[in-house]
């Protein structure tokens, strides 16, 4: 019997990334720019991305949904579908966050070629999907001021890894004790210079700003 | 709860690597944290000890390293370890920072019996 050290170094999530490589590829190839949405539940969304395809529907930019959730619903789904965009429910099965095999099987369920956007809406939780690469092009968060101006501080790893922040609600704002110098403080150092857009998705404050940032990359696709 | 799918990663690469080695048995597998990267090692344990079952890798013990996590002003290029949640520059105070290292994530090495 011998003994043996193998010196091996690869990544844990190598076969994830992988993968996320090959959607990024797929997506790319179709045309589409595809951003993954991420926040905590409740932060809103669904409501971003119904605001964001009510607010392009006279533009024909086609726009593909894939709705993450934990439990085998399809609330979140039938909006989109009922919005008149098509959408595909992926159940995890109690796991708490999207992975790129996930996101490779929903592309089979949605017509890419036709697609300019491709949204995922990933699983409410602000700690597990940051670590998981999907194959999206930008990564997204929604921060909702409910929420509470501390969240940088206590949910850091989230907030590196963002091209973009959304802060939604802000309508909410007057009624709030929301400090907002210490809640861009706190993204600030996570993340210098971050891209952020303030919008309410109830008055549709903000969503203008956002919608420019978007259809940017849409038309560079 | 991520750690589940972390750890059958773990597994999987450690399998792979004792195959094409002949390996009879894996009896250590190294592996490196970073300090950022959002991974409990008692929990990657505990799925472990589970999922290598009937495996070549039953049994075999975990080690981790911590690795810590380095920034770097952006302002004075100062180079330090991050060793609070969020730390500005010690030097010139800024919060122009950026994370150098310290979201690894990997196997090292593997420790097997022929």
């Amino acid at each position: 019997m011998s003994e043996k050290r193998i010196k091996i170094i690869e990544n844990i999530l190598n076969a994830n990334d992988q993968i996320a490589l090959k959607n990024r590829q797929r997506i790319n190839k179709a045309g589409a720019y595809s951003i993954n949405l991420m926040a905590s539940p409740g932060a809103g969304k669904t409501s971003f991305i119904l605001a964001t395809i009510n607010s392009l529907l006279n533009e024909n930019i086609q726009i593909g949904v894939i709705e993450g959730d934990t439990a085998p619903v399809t609330i979140d789904s039938d909006k989109i579908s009922a919005a008149g965009m098509p959408a595909v429910q992926v159940n995890t099965g109690g796991q708490c966050h999207l992975d790129s095999v996930m996101i490779e099987n929903a592309l089979d369920q949605l017509p890419l070629e036709d697609l300019d956007l491709l949204v995922v809406e990933n699983v409410g939780n602000l700690i597990c999907p940051a670590a998981f690469k999907l194959g999206t092009h930008s990564n997204i968060l929604i921060a909702s001021v409910p929420e509470g101006d501390d969240k940088p501080y206590k949910y850091p790893n989230i907030y590196r890894g963002l091209d973009v922040l959304i802060i939604n609600k802000i309508d909410l704002l007057p009624y709030l004790d929301f400090d907002m110098d210490y809640f861009r403080k706190g993204v600030e150092m996570l993340n210098p210079g971050l891209q952020t857009f303030a919008v309410s998705c109830k008055t549709n404050q903000g969503i203008e700003d956002w919608l420019s940032w978007l259809r940017l990359r849409i038309s560079k696709k | 709860m991520h750690e589940l799918s972390v750890t059958e990663s773990v597994l999987e690469i450690a399998c792979k690597h004792a195959q094409n080695s002949k390996a009879k048995k894996v009896t250590d597998i190294h592996l490196v944290i970073g300090r950022l990267s959002s991974i409990i090692d008692d929990s990657v344990q505990f799925y472990w000890d589970t999922i290598s079952k009937d495996t070549i890798c039953e049994q075999a013990k975990l080690h981790f390293r911590r690795e810590p996590a380095v920034l770097v002003c952006l302002e004075c290029q100062t180079e330090y370890n991050l060793e609070d949640e969020l730390m500005p520059c010690p030097n010139c105070g800024s919060a122009k920072i950026r994370v150098l290292s310290g979201e690894e994530f990997f196997l090292e090495s593997i420790e097997i019996e022929r």
